[in-house]
């Protein structure tokens, strides 16, 4: 693992009011890795990530995103820079089309200005149909074939976990963000989705970010594991070191698990 | 064509009294029948009972057969069909009214509509053309990208003054080099030596809006960063802040006229394409010079208007289905998850605001040509909240139910009310109007509706809200919305940068 980071953070810190959030947290992700954070509930995992999406401003600290400091940068510049992300709570745009909501997952990579909108330039409409087919692809990539113009709320919860996925990868990103992926699926559905994490990574090369509760799917699929409790970094390593630490048993099982 | 509906407590009540009275399975059997049968003989049996029954009391009038008749083949004919032919019969009506309201007002064969009385006259239906260009932009705002804007009527004013500095004697109060400015860029009507700015309208009308949108943006740019409710209270200010300048806008206040004060700016140039086009297209030249029964001021201006109207809705479809109007809506449904999908909010929120009042300033300078005249009183609180009235009746997102709605309602205000009203005393109330004081709600046994006009779109719009809050023709999307909720998020602090 001496390939360069992708991303680094840089004791990163966050404070709501007097609540320190995150703790000064200096954090890696390699690039081409799968990566994951793990922590009990209220551990700063979402705020982190959001820090490092540019929803929430830093208290403190800089993330380095690709050689690029984009801490406090607002979360469109983070797309366009090549960060991909998912929620943790489904938010789709639930009133369109699972293709409309793979073409807005484009809009930062598409060039159609207003005045040649709305005269249908041939520039643009091209750009529209090549768009639209490649969303297409990304559907059938995501297991969504046939499912084009459901609106995404129609949709099954697997299935939107999915189109969350597609909407993410339609933006092009370097790195993709994952926040509880797999929450509310079934094992069943879990164990399809860690073949498609791995899927991903191969014909996209893409370096993942993974916020995870569900501590076998977590072992399965990263390298590298960082765990969390009160906003700081209690452990970090491989899989299995990470899960023989006596902190990290302590914080997920209490004390008297350790002994 | 769609299979029709076999639902409703009246159709199975109609076939249970057939087979009560003895006839066998008559519900099975009709159900059985093409569905173009199905769909074709109700109406068109209860019309003819209809037009019997009222046989005695009335002679039919031509001219409603015709309509019913049209209304009728519109139902029936298949979806795919109504799809077009729909809009081109409107239009078509739309473009032939000024023709068709004179020929038949001429014969007497034009029929009153009950309740409603005579058909609006050419003046009101320009007026409701010019309405729903300024609705169609307000939607752009609050139907697409879900901002609500209380002070719309800001822009409405702006375009209208832009026409007021450039086509009347108003700038000659300036002087360069010691004499007044006195321009004229293709100016109709103006008298020599009048001064000041007189561009012709057309141009005036691209400058009113390029004026009105760079003024969109100069207000979002500070209000945009707001959500919801405090968005909505602050272009409320904006709004009121543009007409009290309207209002005050005069030497004693400022050292210079900016707006001519309470009184305005008055009179504009007239608007017309100039006596080069008249005599190569056969253009009118100046349309206060039209006096015939068809062709004349009122008329050209309502063509016009509708011309205008048709552009405003083509560009307003046009930016829905652009990546600019897919990324509005993703904003309206969740702004968090359409900023993680690396869309610049305030860039785009600014683009809603700025194409929005850029079709309110072309419909403001428009009206002002069509008044000849600016006044401060027409910029009022209240047309901001009727133009969103008309919005909401009409069906947010909608661009057709949006003009319905404003058509609807700006016949109302123009005539509409006073039509109503004046049936209802003479059919419910029998009183003598002579005898009422105009200036009362109620006297004499009358009522005066037009004096509570504004309380009665309040009520509609309470009805609306209550019944189909969706609108009278609302978006396949907002419609989705209403049937299944609204999930609403917790705000998050994602800060906003151009």
């Amino acid at each position: 693992m001496a390939t360069d980071p992708l991303l680094e953070a840089i004791e990163l810190r966050k404070e709501f009011g007097g609540l320190v959030a995150v703790d000064d947290i200096d954090f890696t992700i390699p690039l081409g890795s799968i990566v994951s954070l793990i922590g009990p509930n209220g551990a700063g995992k979402t705020t982190f990530f959001n820090m490092l999406t540019g929803v929430y401003k830093p208290t403190a600290g800089r993330v380095v995103f690709d050689g690029e400091d984009i801490g406090g940068k607002p979360p469109h510049a983070a797309t366009q820079r090549g960060i991909g992300r998912t929620f943790q709570n489904i938010r789709l745009f639930e009133q369109m089309t699972a293709t409309e909501n793979v073409l807005v997952g484009m809009h930062c990579r598409l060039k159609a200005r207003i005045i040649p909108s709305i005269f249908g330039f041939p520039s643009v409409r091209r750009e529209e149909r090549e768009a639209r087919e490649r969303a297409r692809e990304l559907l059938a990539y995501c297991n969504l074939g046939g499912k084009d113009d459901e609106y995404a709320r129609n949709l099954s919860y697997g299935d939107q976990r999915r189109l969350e996925v597609a909407r993410a990868l339609a933006t092009q990103p370097k790195l993709l963000l994952l926040d509880e992926p797999t929450a509310g699926m079934n094992p069943q559905e879990t164990l399809e989705f860690v073949d498609f994490i791995f899927k991903l990574r191969e014909d996209e090369q893409l370096t993942i970010l993974l916020i995870e509760h569900d501590m076998k799917l977590v072992m399965g699929v990263s390298e590298r594991v960082t765990v969390l409790e009160y906003g700081a970094k209690i452990a970090e390593g491989q899989a299995l070191e990470v899960q023989s630490d006596p902190r990290v048993i302590e914080a997920y099982l209490g004390k008297a698990a350790v002994s | 064509m769609a299979r029709a509906q076999h639902s409703g407590r009246a159709y199975r009540g109609f076939f249970r009294l057939l087979e009560a009275v003895g006839v066998k399975d008559a519900r099975s059997r009709w159900e059985s029948k093409s569905p173009l049968l199905q769909r074709a003989l109700p109406p068109l049996v209860i019309g003819v009972v209809v037009i019997l029954l009222a046989l005695p009391f009335r002679t039919p009038d031509p001219a409603a057969m015709v309509f019913l008749a049209i209304v009728y083949a519109l139902y029936v004919m298949p979806r795919k069909w109504r799809k077009w032919a729909l809009p081109a019969t409107v239009l078509t009506l739309a473009i032939a009214y000024p023709l068709l309201i004179q020929q038949l007002n001429y014969q007497r064969f034009l029929f009153e509509v009950p309740i409603f009385g005579s058909f609006p006259t050419i003046d009101t239906m320009a007026v409701m053309a010019i309405f729903a260009m300024m609705a169609v932009g307000l939607n752009i705002v609050v139907g697409y990208a879900g901002l609500l804007d209380l002070g719309y009527v800001a822009f409405y004013a702006l375009g209208a003054y832009t026409a007021g500095w450039l086509a009347s004697p108003h700038a000659s109060q300036f002087t360069i080099n010691g004499k007044p400015i006195d321009v004229n860029i293709g100016g109709i009507g103006v008298t020599p030596g009048l001064g000041g700015f007189h561009v012709s309208i057309w141009i005036v009308l691209l400058a009113a809006a390029i004026v009105t949108a760079l003024g969109g943006i100069l207000i979002g740019l500070p209000t945009l960063r707001l959500r919801g409710d405090y968005l909505a209270i602050v272009t409320l200010g904006f709004g009121e802040i543009v007409a009290e300048v309207a209002r005050n806008g005069d030497k004693e206040t400022l050292g210079f006229n900016l707006t001519g004060g309470p009184p305005g700016i008055n009179p504009i140039d007239p608007p017309g394409f100039g006596q080069w086009l008249q005599n190569h297209l056969g253009l009118p030249a100046n349309y206060l010079e039209k006096a015939g029964l068809y062709l004349n001021f009122v008329s050209l201006i309502y063509w016009s208007a509708l011309v205008l109207l048709l552009i405003t809705i083509f560009c307003s479809l046009r930016m829905r289905d652009s990546r600019l109007g897919r990324a509005w809506i993703a904003i309206r449904e969740d702004e968090v998850a359409a900023a993680a999908m690396g869309i610049p909010l305030m860039r785009t929120k600014t683009w809603a605001y700025a194409s929005g009042a850029f079709f309110g300033g072309i419909a403001g300078a428009w009206f002002g040509s069509f008044k000849q005249g600016v006044f401060p009183d027409d910029f009022y609180f209240t047309i901001s909240i009727f133009i969103l009235c008309m919005v909401i009746l009409g069906g947010m997102g909608n661009v057709w139910g949006v003009v319905a709605g404003a058509g609807f309602l700006t016949y109302l205000n123009q005539e509409g009310l006073a039509n109503i009203s004046a049936w209802f005393n003479d059919k419910v109330l029998s009183c003598d109007p002579n005898s009422a004081d105009p200036a009362k709600v109620i006297s004499g046994g009358c009522v005066n509706a037009p004096l509570v006009a504004t309380g009665i779109y309040g009520l509609i719009i309470v009805l609306v809200m209550l019944f189909r809050p969706e609108g009278l023709i609302p978006e396949r999307r907002r419609q989705l919305e209403f049937e299944t909720g609204v999930h609403d998020e917790p705000l998050m602090d994602v800060r906003h940068a151009p």
